[in-house]
């Protein structure tokens, strides 16, 4: 789970680790207030779930509130594209005011799960301000990274070792040492996946200084931070997608194509995808409807292709292991009984209780594209998404 | 032979009193699995599935010899019954449960350095020696046995694969699940290793996906230190960067997670790619043809 930069930086005041003056505004008339209330040159910053916000235009330097004002009016409503969305872009409707900052340097730090090590890895660098993977590929010698035993936590000889990195010197590289610290607790107080501060800058009275921040919280810990869960933002992600998950249906993601999926298993769910696209076609959207065995699901997932106009053609696979086909198979001639499918479904079923299912569908007298295996199943839904015109 | 479990295997059930644990023990009982004990917190002293029930691992190792573990505990509980099954000096365990917070699992990583368990798993679909052992919840029909390894993060995909298999008459030494987390408590590297050493597999199939460093560990592997073949599908060459397909590990966050990265560096390794996953079947038939 993400959230904006204003909680994030919220998030670390809490911890101690300092961030500029600031306060978000919904209104113009808000930022204007906040501008006046700082007092002096403020930054405007567009609250989006995206990267990319400076060069798409999505934060601006102003010299009064009543500039601020005007900078506001011109991004609240709108949608802000940046590298990191498609084309249609992300809806703005809070800014963050910011007191202006002298920045004398621009600095990287970050914690992550390492995959290799299995552990946090605290990572930091003197080319801050652009993004790590770029700086990984061109000068790789610029990053220092430090593994953190969760036995023992942050230790203050790695702070040492990643301050130095970064170029620091005197009273900096305890001041970052203790910055270090807090942000290692706030990662695992509050379950994240990713803790990013970008740029860390050093300004020109050589205070260290948080001035962008990137959270992503694990999905498996949520349950257990109500605090975090409170701070997602629906309107920043795909609407599909939140619909999706408002009917039960957590596995799904939006995709560019017009062939509904359901599938069991994200595994089986990535490879359809993958198999529609060798035969030809495109899927709509990758979803996963899991192992719960409830006819429920199936009709939710039905109702999500006919939410979406795209949608020329459905392939329903199902490899049945702990989901049962017969459950899959009721679920699809409930689908049928209670709206009207306007589209041809090809269906494909192996596994638990197959025979049984086989038997549903056919006792039903619903009209579908059988597929006797995988590819007949790609390939059939490809040419039926092309044969029809809705 | 076979990796993992085989016909010595005396498996001990985590959470066996539950809907999905019985389910499943009832499935693994009756292919022939030997299960020897449940555990259960509070439920010690009954029986179930005719299966005595402990209260904890240690007790129930030490009453019935149990040498492998198979764990459906609900993802909050999961972690410390893993620890709890390690504590215990259980040689495999077997996670089947989906959803445990990572920073979880970062500690069972931690805590299982030095010591003698290997964890498979989670968010698996558990470990399958065809003809022998069914330490998951696979379905068993489909197998057979056979000299053919499979290693892979997904489960119904790997159900696919293996129906390919065996309805063209090519068996299965092993099958492994290593699951579709982040943190697998067993890499492709660590069962390839096995593999590698088996007597009885002579060819490998290994199914990857988008996300994380694992395929590209395992070609590293796969160049310098396997003798034997290896045929090779990895899912999500579809998949938009930045999203979660579903398991927890499968998000393209940098350019090694992609899957035509993944496929590239295990074609340069000498692996064999199956041009798409209806496929696998038959790629992984010419490969033994050619031995």
């Amino acid at each position: 789970m993400k959230i904006h930069e204003y909680q994030a930086k919220a998030l670390l005041a809490q911890y101690g680790i300092p961030v500029p003056r600031g306060k978000v505004a919904s209104t113009p008339a808000e930022a204007r207030d906040i501008a006046a209330e700082i007092g002096r040159k403020v930054v405007i910053k567009a609250q989006v779930y995206a990267g990319g916000r400076g060069k798409a235009g999505g934060i601006k330097t102003v010299n009064s509130p009543e500039e601020a004002e005007k900078a506001t009016s011109q991004l609240i409503g709108t949608r802000l594209v940046t590298h990191q969305t498609g084309p249609e872009g992300v809806p703005v409707s809070k800014v963050l005011v910011e007191e202006a900052s002298d920045v004398a340097r621009e600095l990287y730090l970050s914690i992550l799960i390492d995959g290799t090590s299995r552990l946090p890895v605290m990572m930091s660098s003197e080319a801050g301000g652009m993004e790590i993977e770029e700086v990984a590929k061109s000068t790789p010698e610029k990053i220092f990274r430090s593994d953190i035993d969760p036995a023992i936590g942050f230790q203050p000889f790695q702070g040492r070792k990643l301050a130095y990195g970064m170029n620091l010197d005197g009273g900096q590289v305890g001041e970052a040492t203790r910055l270090m610290t807090n942000l290692y607790k706030l990662f695992i107080d509050k379950d994240c996946s990713l803790a990013e501060i970008n740029p860390l800058v050093v300004t020109a009275d050589e205070k260290l200084l948080a001035l962008d921040a990137k959270f992503n919280f694990d999905d498996n810990a949520l349950y257990r931070h109500k605090d975090i869960q409170e701070l997602q933002d629906k309107e920043q992600e795909e609407p599909l997608e939140i619909q999706a998950r408002d009917w039960g249906i957590n596995n799904y993601v939006k995709m560019d194509g017009d062939i509904g999926c359901m599938v069991n298993g994200a595994g089986l769910a990535m490879a359809v995808n993958d198999l529609i696209q060798y035969c030809g076609g495109r899927a709509a959207n990758f979803l996963d409807i899991g192992t719960l065995n409830n006819t429920g699901r199936v009709v939710n997932s039905f109702k999500m292709f006919i939410a979406d106009p795209r949608i020329k053609a459905v392939l329903v696979n199902i490899f049945g292991g702990m989901a049962r086909v017969d459950v899959i198979a009721k679920g699809i001639v409930e689908s049928y009984q209670q709206m009207n499918i306007p589209f041809p479904v090809v269906i494909r079923l192996a596994g638990t209780n197959l025979e049984e299912g086989q038997r549903i569908l056919a006792e039903s007298g619903i009209i579908f594209i059988q597929a006797k295996d995988f590819y007949d199943a790609a390939n059939k839904v490809v040419k039926a998404a092309k044969g029809v015109t809705k | 032979m076979s990796i993992l479990v085989d016909e010595n295997t005396r498996l001990l059930v985590q959470g066996i009193t539950g809907s999905e644990g019985s389910f499943h023990t009832q499935r693994c009982i009756e292919y022939g699995t030997r299960v020897v004990a449940g555990v259960t917190p509070g439920k010690g002293g009954s029986q179930h599935l005719g299966v005595p029930v402990f209260n904890t691992v240690e007790k129930a190792i030490a009453k019935t010899g149990a040498n492998a573990s198979l764990m459906f505990v609900p993802p909050a509980f999961a972690a410390d019954g893993i620890l709890e099954t390690i504590d215990a000096g259980m040689s495999l365990i077997v996670c089947i449960t989906e959803g445990i917070p990572v920073l979880d699992m970062v500690k069972v990583h931690r805590y299982l350095k030095g010591k003698s368990s290997r964890l498979i798993g989670p968010n698996c679909p558990g470990v399958m020696s065809p003809g022998k052992c069914k330490a998951g919840i696979m379905v068993g029909e489909i197998h057979l046995p056979g000299s053919v390894g499979v290693i892979s993060r997904s489960g119904t995909l790997t159900y696919d694969v293996v129906s390919q298999l065996t309805s063209l008459g090519i068996g299965q030494s092993t099958c492994v699940g290593i699951g579709g987390d982040a943190l697998p408590g067993s890499t492709f590297v660590d069962i390839l290793k096995l593999f590698q050493a088996d007597q009885n597999t002579k060819a490998v199939i290994l199914i990857g996906e988008i996300g994380g460093t694992m395929e590209q560990e395992a070609a590293e592997f796969i160049s310098h230190k396997m003798t034997k073949p290896v045929v090779v599908f990895i899912a999500g060459s579809t998949a938009p960067p930045g999203k979660r397909m579903g398991h927890a590990g499968a998000i393209i966050t940098g350019s090694a997670g992609k899957a035509s990265e993944k496929t590239k560096a295990l074609s340069q390794a000498g692996a064999t790619i199956a041009p798409n996953p209806a496929e696998v079947g038959l790629t992984t038939k010419k490969v033994l043809e050619s031995l």
